[in-house]
């Protein structure tokens, strides 16, 4: 069945292809269990895309390069919060124009970064176990950003379930009015979360430009950011469903691009809109039928609190 | 003050907080000006007042929500200026919230913790939240869902999680609106054990009877005074109301109308509930006649918001579940039911009765267009439908600057009066009311029950839904009650012993769950 498609390479090829919808789906949810709609993911992954490369490029440093990274989509994220949260503009308009905002932006200011390679990002030396036949070559041949991905999943898991601050950010996220009357900071948790956000989907968007891709080009993000959303609803909210979610959408558009090179017998187009049509069909499934309740939403999500009398 | 005032015990236990010429003024209303009063230890203190006296913004600034402008507080002779609710709490003052302050997808002990300032591991704070909550006769199982419990029991959660805290103040925002008779009695049970303990209680409520029974003093306010004090137990309810309201009160008269044919019959009506953590309608049947008021009482969340829904038509159900006039209307949505007369007044003003930021013009063509003729070929004819809502603004005394201004930016009571003006406006012939007078005050309640009558003697079949045990016995003809989805058999309303009613809506609700969980 996998004709000319090695499993291994396979595998640890969706790994790296989901880095960037984790981190930015990782964010999201943290954003969207404390409340928040930020539709703007898309506009922060691809600033931070931009960020993320000159840095790298004018400081020689890939690590400086991902701090560059996340705080471009830090920056996004802070213009979007100080609309949402303090003007109490609509939360989908502004994050709509966030997206908008950042693919313009970053097309401004990487014009003359086009053609450049960044400074590599290496894999992390496992010595002998990387020599392990299949599992060496799937699990210990990746660079680290790869399995921070992975941890950012376990900790945004533990923090939610088993923390103080986690509790507090569902607290708000469940009922702004009931949050306040027992004297939490809504607008400053709120604030927290959306930075938070921000600088995952920046590290996301740098990770695409820096070790993906990598180089620059405009609109290099394409959709992914997107993609990331609808992961957050696919998971119901919860982090691991968050990580099988990003894998299986990884794995979709890995696959599409080794089964073109097999030369299968599928049209190249169908092939590349299969991961967003899937992504289509899976929220339409799981809107469907039992309705939000199943779908665990937090219940204020989307409305902007004002603390009123 | 006479003598025997003085040796009363609770005048001889040592002063716990005293508030000193308080007043806080919001743009174009002054909601506290110049108020004082004081607790003792262990007192039981009524905050008595209509809505908009005040009340709520005095405790909240007690509670650290608010800042007073002017005025000081003292709690136990030390000035007392609470920044949050986090110094509140710190100080030994807790509040048991009306509403707005649990929520519903985590379960009683996150709840709990959410309401501490340094709660314990979550293993230990459930075994404590067990032991206090049944030290006190109210069992709560730590690991349940909020959003699954009655209103009672999540009461119990806001009660516990101030408890757990070991208060000096303890202050209840309205705590009996949501409860049946009888846990009610529990309710007071525990605020006397705990005023034995030496906790004061700061209790707001404007049903007089209770702070009759409970409290031992009273401060009452109007308007953002305080006009009396008084020893509760020494005054008549009626004597406190007319100090409340400043006027004397008219109980609403009816007209003995007589009853006509079956005008809404309903028939095994079941359906599923659309609102998260809603309770589904179980074969619930009854049948109201031309000229009589149903009054439906029940604890909320036991179906009253579907049964409004599926009267109304916005949820469907079997055809022949739901008759107006003998013809079955189950199936149809409700635009077909508005044209055989049946119009429906639900309890969420803001987003379900009244669209918040259409005008009040606008709102009034959202229910009223089919009846009352205001479109024309697919054209909305405005001059017909601004008479009309200046005609609702008019005969319901809508205090608004216009009737162009947003439905959100009226006061809560008025809005109501807006839209349960707006149905009864529409020569209705069957009437679905659900808690029509929540959160109005006391002589717009009044209005608001007498056109309810009005339009029952004028032949309507009406189903009032009420959380108001008082409004229900005063305007209805039969009663039943809504427990968990199932509505007992309606019984004339003559007389119904409050023993009976509170049986008929289920007793101690969820008791029975709380202990078996144990």
């Amino acid at each position: 069945m996998f004709g000319g498609i090695d499993p291994a390479l396979l595998i640890s090829a969706l790994m790296v292809a989901s880095v960037p919808i984790i981190l930015a789906a990782i964010g999201e949810l943290i954003v969207e269990r404390a409340g928040v709609l930020n539709l703007g993911v898309e506009g922060m992954m691809i600033m931070g895309a931009v960020c993320g490369f000159i840095v790298s490029v004018q400081s020689g440093s890939a690590v400086m390069g991902f701090v560059g990274g996340a705080i471009g989509g830090a920056a996004m994220a802070f213009i979007f919060g100080v609309l949402t949260q303090f003007l109490l503009a609509n939360q989908v308009a502004s994050g709509l124009a966030l997206t908008l905002f950042g693919l313009g932006l970053s097309s401004l200011m990487g014009q003359s970064f086009v053609g450049i390679r960044p400074p590599a990002t290496g894999a992390v030396p496992f010595g002998p176990l990387a020599d392990i036949p299949f599992f060496g070559r799937v699990l210990f041949s990746h660079d680290w950003v790869v399995y921070a991905s992975i941890a950012s999943v376990a900790a945004a898991w533990w923090v939610l379930k088993a923390t103080r601050t986690g509790l507090i950010l569902r607290a708000v996220g469940e009922s702004h009015d009931a949050a306040h009357a027992l004297g939490y900071k809504v607008r400053r948790i709120r604030m927290l979360a959306i930075l938070f956000g921000g600088a995952m989907a920046g590290l996301g968007g740098a990770y695409i430009s820096m070790v993906r891709v990598p180089q620059w080009t405009d609109g290099i993000t394409s959709g992914a950011g997107w993609i990331a959303l609808a992961i957050v609803v696919f998971a119901a909210w919860r982090p691991w469903r968050a990580l099988v979610g990003a894998y299986l959408f990884g794995g979709i558009s890995v696959l599409q691009l080794n089964l073109q090179a097999a030369g299968a017998r599928i049209p190249v187009e169908y092939l590349s809109m299969s991961p967003y049509l899937i992504t289509i069909l899976v929220l339409v499934i799981m809107s469907s039928g039992k309705g939000k309740a199943a779908l665990n939403a937090p219940a204020s999500l989307g409305q902007n609190f004002h603390a009123s009398r | 003050m006479t003598r025997p005032e003085l040796l009363r015990p609770e005048l001889l236990r040592p002063e716990l907080l005293r508030v000193e010429g308080v007043t806080k003024a919001y743009p174009g209303v002054v909601a506290n000006s110049d108020v004082s009063f004081s607790i003792s230890e262990g007192e039981i203190h009524a905050l008595l007042g209509e809505n908009g006296a005040g009340k709520s913004t005095l405790v909240k600034m007690i509670y650290g929500l608010v800042k007073p402008d002017s005025g000081r507080m003292t709690l136990r002779g030390a000035a007392y200026t609470p920044a949050e609710p986090r110094a509140a709490r710190a100080s030994g003052v807790a509040m048991v919230f009306q509403h707005f302050s649990l929520f519903e997808a985590l379960n009683v002990a996150e709840n709990v913790a959410l309401g501490m300032e340094n709660p314990p591991p979550m293993k230990e704070l459930a075994s404590r939240i067990k032991a206090v909550s049944e030290e006190y006769g109210l069992p709560l199982d730590p690991a349940r869902m909020v959003g699954d419990l009655s209103a009672g029991e999540r009461q119990r959660v806001e009660i516990v999680r101030c408890l757990l805290q070991d208060p000096k103040l303890l202050i209840m925002d309205e705590p009996t609106s949501v409860l049946t008779p009888q846990e009610v009695d529990i309710l007071f049970r525990t605020l006397r054990q705990l005023s034995a303990e030496g906790t004061a209680i700061l209790y707001i409520s404007h049903k007089l009877e209770e702070i009759r029974t409970l409290c031992d003093e009273a401060t009452i306010l109007r308007r953002g005074k305080v006009v009396a004090t008084c020893t509760p137990r020494e005054r008549s309810a009626r004597e406190m109301a007319e100090l409340m309201i400043g006027a004397t009160l008219t109980p609403p008269e009816r007209a003995g109308g007589t009853k006509g044919a079956t005008a809404l019959e309903v028939v095994d009506l079941s359906v599923a509930s659309p609102i998260p953590f809603g309770t589904s309608l179980k074969n619930v049947s009854f049948k109201v006649a031309k000229g009589e008021v149903l009054g439906i009482a029940g604890v909320a969340g036991n179906g009253q918001d579907e049964l409004l829904l599926a009267l109304s038509g916005e949820v469907r159900a079997a055809r022949d579940a739901v008759k107006i006039d003998g013809a079955g209307v189950g199936h149809t949505g409700t635009n077909e039911r508005r044209a055989l007369g049946l119009v429906a007044a639900p309890e969420e003003r803001l987003g379900h009765a009244a669209a918040p930021d259409m005008s009040l013009v606008e709102n009034a063509l959202l229910s009223g267009a089919l009846r009352k003729g205001l479109t024309r070929n697919g054209f909305i004819d405005w001059g017909k439908t601004e008479a009309f809502a200046a005609g609702i603004v008019k005969d319901f005394d809508v205090r608004t600057p216009g009737t162009h201004v947003a439905a959100r930016a009226l006061s809560g009571g008025n809005l109501q009066k807006f839209v349960v003006g707006r149905e009864l406006s529409q020569t209705p012939t069957v009437i679905v009311i659900n808690q029509p007078t929540w959160g109005v005050d006391a002589a717009a309640a009044a209005s608001i029950r007498q056109a309810i009558l009005d339009r029952a003697a004028g032949g309507a079949a009406v189903v009032v839904i009420s959380q108001d045990l008082d409004e229900l016995l005063e305007i209805a003809d039969s009663f039943a009650a809504l427990n968990e989805g199932r509505l007992t058999r309606p019984r004339p309303v003559a007389g119904l012993t409050i023993d009976e009613i509170g049986l008929m809506m289920g007793g101690a609700h969820g008791m029975e769950v709380a202990h078996h969980a144990h």
